[in-house]
């Protein structure tokens, strides 16, 4: 397993020729501020990847770079082989953000069926191939019955089953999950990472999971990929999650605590789960 | 007053023998549609204030139309397409924006004031202006408003599909590769058409009655986008034709019934629900409720 930007100098991304993602010394920002530079990773189809990090550590900036809906400022960025384009069929995305609320009497099924057909032209009301595409793609999330469910109803859980069917209905080979565990209690956010995990095996699926806390995904994860400090550190969990490696990357004293049923607990420097800017 | 008979044949054949009565039915059931069809689009993207909005700022439209001696339905059409323009502007959900479309608001009203200033005499115009007056639409009136309309269904047909998605799922949509902002625009323009001819029949104090009540029926009754509309625009449509049936009879205002039987519908079926949940309930008091 490959190793980088920890203690050696970043850069080193050599991977395979079909690498899924591949960066390069990417950097990105906002105007005048630099969210996090020297990045340089590659990730492998079928992998189950955590992204980590303090809020405002540049995550989801990365989600963004990914779906083609901003550029890097410096560096190489390839998704498939190519530079990332807004519009991508093959990436099904999950935002954090939902215009849906508890007062949204639309059935599930829709939103689920415009995953797939809602970038099409015309009214297109009820087409058999799309209602068919739904129900695989609800079965395949365990939300069969959540089907003529409004959405306004659902709990937390159920609607990230929505979400994640509505991303999966187009069969993409990548899936952007961005804070899919950050309203479940720790039961459910098993159950959601136990789904994710059991898509990415059989559908070979390459999934990146923004998450706060490591600790439900660390069994099933192939690899980590840590944001902070404005930097970028990417390996397997037990590589990048050590004390020497945080520390160097976070510039001061980190220490990485496993408790009796192998929890991590990060302690100094940053607290990833209220995390703010040095 | 015209006199009513219990034969709704002759009731209706006496009304239609009237020429006016023609044009407000036919004005009408457009308007109906398409507000019926938009005002579900208004309710699940929260933009009743900007409704409330374009439909003040098109009032001022109207009086400096009437200022120049033109049809006062071409300063709504200019007036509410600016702002709405406008909203669009600000940002993608613009509706939610409630100080930025309440400055914009302030800012028409006062250029209303100014048209009303200069122009003495036009109690009536403004009268109608603010409560409707759909009898009096004129032939050409009719004309323009069936080619707005049209143009209006049209373009919904085009994008229905794509509006719905960037409603539901704003951030998926981008992802996917929808022009946000372009499908921003084209809803608050189409808004914009659809409250500048529903002036006509509810003028702009009771817009809502048109273009907010019933798709708020429609969106209680069923979570199916499709029936949704189907649903709003038969609300609407029947709110406009019992109202103008009414007023051919009565002479009472036709907003006023049309608001009353909109209003009706909701108030029905907010009832309605709250009993038949009661009920369920009461026949089920062991489920617990979903979580």
């Amino acid at each position: 397993m490959r190793r980088e930007g920890l203690d050696d100098p970043p850069g080193g991304g050599s991977g395979d020729v079909g690498s899924v993602i591949r960066a390069d010394g990417l950097e990105v920002g906002y105007r005048d501020h630099v969210v996090w530079k020297d990045a340089s990773f590659t990730v492998e189809r079928g992998e189950f990847i955590a992204l980590i990090g303090p809020n405002g550590a540049g995550k989801t900036t990365l989600f963004r770079l990914l779906l083609g809906l901003q550029r890097p400022r410096a560096g190489t960025l390839t998704v498939f082989g190519v530079r990332p384009e807004r519009g991508n069929p093959r990436i099904g995305y999950v935002p954090q953000r939902h215009t849906i609320d508890n007062e949204t009497n639309v059935e599930s099924e829709t939103l689920v069926r415009l995953g797939g057909s809602g970038a099409r032209w015309g009214p297109g009301f009820s087409w058999r191939a799309e209602r068919e595409a739904a129900a695989v793609a609800l079965r395949a999330v365990g939300a069969t019955e959540l089907a003529h469910r409004p959405l306004g109803a659902l709990s937390g859980g159920e609607l990230q089953r929505i979400f994640l069917a509505e991303a999966l209905i187009g069969n993409p080979e990548m899936l952007l999950l961005d804070e899919p565990l950050s309203n479940l209690d720790l039961r459910r956010s098993r159950e959601l990472v136990e789904l994710v995990h059991g898509l990415v095996q059989s559908r070979h699926v390459t999934t990146l999971l923004v998450a706060h806390d490591i600790n439900p995904l660390i069994e099933c994860l192939d690899k980590v990929i840590y944001v902070a400090n404005g930097h970028v550190a990417t390996g397997r969990p037990d590589e990048v999650l050590t004390s020497e490696g945080l520390s160097a990357l976070y510039g001061v004293s980190v220490e990485v605590l496993h408790d009796s049923r192998n929890n991590i607990v990060i302690v100094g420097g940053e607290n990833p789960h209220e995390g703010r800017g040095p | 007053m015209t006199d009513f008979s219990w034969n709704l044949v002759t009731d209706l054949r006496l009304m239609w023998s009237f020429h006016f009565m023609q044009n407000a039915f036919e004005a009408g059931t457009m308007i109906a549609v398409v507000a019926g069809i938009v005002g579900y689009l208004v309710v699940l993207r929260r933009s009743a204030f900007a409704t409330h909005a374009l439909g003040h700022g098109g009032f001022s439209g109207a009086a400096a139309a009437v200022l120049l001696g033109a049809n006062p339905v071409y300063g709504l059409l200019v007036f509410t397409m600016g702002m709405g323009t406008g909203m669009a502007l600000l940002g993608q959900r613009a509706a939610n924006r409630d100080v930025e479309i309440g400055t914009l608001l302030a800012f028409t009203l006062g250029l209303g004031l100014v048209f009303l200033s200069l122009y003495k005499g036009f109690a009536d115009e403004v009268y109608s202006l603010l409560f409707g007056e759909i009898l009096g639409i004129s032939d050409a009136g009719v004309v323009l408003t069936v080619e707005v309309s049209a143009v209006v269904l049209a373009g919904l047909a085009l994008i229905a599909r794509r509006l719905l998605f960037a409603s539901l799922d704003e951030d998926v949509a981008e992802a996917k590769g929808l022009p946000m902002f372009g499908l921003g625009l084209a809803f608050m323009l189409m808004l914009a058409v659809a409250i500048s001819i529903a002036v006509q029949i509810v003028g702009v104090l009771l817009i809502f009655a048109l273009m907010v009540t019933p798709a708020a029926v429609a969106i209680r009754l069923t979570q199916r986008p499709l029936y949704a509309v189907l649903t709003s625009v038969a609300v609407a449509l029947v709110a406009t034709w019992v109202g103008l049936f009414v007023q051919f009879f009565s002479n009472y205002p036709a907003s006023f019934f049309i608001v009353a039987i909109a209003f009706g519908g909701y108030l029905s079926v907010r009832i309605g629900q709250a009993l038949a949940g009661r009920l369920s309930r009461r026949a089920a008091p062991s489920t617990p409720a979903p979580s």
